[in-house]
């Protein structure tokens, strides 16, 4: 019979090494995944993936089963995906204040907040579209989409994680589509006998 | 069922978390709102999109990568795997344990133990002995108080007394 996470955790708390190993094999790739579309890179979601294993494992001693394992491991990730993104973006707005000033440069530019759909068709794909619409939101809305979507939580679960009421997390899931479905209204609008087949409703 | 009511349960509804009278009102407010029904439609659409999103894989080394960081993690002496966690918890129990250890050793300015029980006759000695304290402390008593060596017990020790008184009634 196999043994359920919470019964792994004890056991590596009790100095078993493969049980973390287990662990490890099982949650390697949610993890990835939804550190990889909080975070939008690669690289830095598999160093925040590790960076949540070793956590886990440095805590195991102090494991106590009082809630899922998924909502301790999720809430991890979670709040260091968060951490990384604010830090991200206050780093990429940040300019030095000696340095030079250069009188004939352009101005900074900053990202048009919208763009033609067109012009997103052209640049990248249909799947690079959606990603960058997930990408747009706040990152709680965020966060509360992926592991609804993707991890298939319940919203007690995602509740824990985010550190809020289910009533809360309803209006903030809301809003996170309603945002979502302005931002795919081309795709929204299309017949959907041309998407037939794709995808799975939830 | 107001559109307001029935949009916040709308994420629940179209996962299929709501429960039976949830569902029913708010299918019976679907069905009389064309509005909500169709945002309904499109926030299906809207699901059914962000599942078009391909999953990724870890890269190659990921998990030796994870293992090598566990593995440079600092194991415990064997002294600190006997100690229980939680260790703060442990510690203050010690503590105390200690404390009240230390307050019962004895001082050693504490009033020594009471004698145990004597016999009658050693508590009549040591009554006489007391008796006559004041007496027996008093030197010049002992040096002229000639009676006392008349109740001396003949021993070898007494002509020395008696040579001793000598010396000191020549003086």
């Amino acid at each position: 019979m196999a043994r359920t996470d919470v019964e792994l955790m004890l056991d590596v708390k009790a100095g078993d090494d493969s049980s973390f190993d287990f662990l490890l094999q099982k949650y390697r790739s949610p993890l990835v995944n939804f550190l990889h579309r909080m975070v939008r890179d690669t690289a830095t979601a598999e160093d925040l993936a590790q960076e949540v294993f070793l956590r886990v494992y440095r805590a195991r001693k102090q494991y106590t089963p009082s809630a899922k394992f998924t909502t301790w491991l999720f809430r991890i990730a979670t709040n260091l995906a968060l951490n990384s993104v604010r830090d991200n973006r206050y780093a990429k707005l940040a300019v030095p204040l000696d340095a030079p000033v250069d009188e004939d440069a352009a101005p900074m530019e900053l990202p048009a907040p919208v763009m033609r759909i067109d012009e997103h068709m052209i640049e990248r794909d249909r799947t690079e579209f959606i990603r960058r619409a997930i990408a747009s939101l706040p990152e709680k809305q965020r966060a509360a989409v992926l592991l609804h979507k993707y991890e298939e939580m319940d919203y007690g679960e995602i509740a824990k994680i985010l550190d809020c009421s289910e009533s809360a997390l309803k209006s903030l899931l809301f809003r996170a589509y309603e945002s979502l479905r302005v931002q795919l209204a081309p795709l929204v609008t299309q017949p959907v006998e041309q998407r037939a087949g794709e995808g799975r409703p939830s | 069922m107001k559109c307001e009511d029935a949009l916040k349960e709308l994420i629940a509804y179209l996962d299929g978390r709501v429960n039976a009278a949830g569902r029913a009102k708010v299918e019976s407010h679907l069905a009389g709102c064309a509005a909500c029904r169709n945002r309904a439609e499109e926030m299906r659409k809207v699901s059914m999109l962000l599942g078009e999103v391909p999953a990724v894989e870890p890269s190659f080394g990921f998990d030796a990568r994870v293992r090598q960081r566990v593995a440079a993690e600092p194991r415990q002496s064997w002294f600190w795997r006997l100690v229980p966690a939680p260790r703060p918890a442990f510690a203050v129990a010690l503590l105390i344990a200690l404390t009240v250890l230390v307050a019962k050793l004895p001082s050693n300015r504490a009033p020594a133990p009471p004698v145990a029980t004597t016999s009658a006759q050693e508590q009549e000695e040591d009554f006489n002995a007391i008796k006559n304290l004041g007496v027996l402390e008093n030197y010049d008593v002992l040096t002229k108080f000639d009676s006392l060596a008349e109740t001396a017990t003949p021993d070898s020790t007494q002509p020395e007394g008696k040579a001793q008184r000598g010396d000191e009634s020549n003086d």
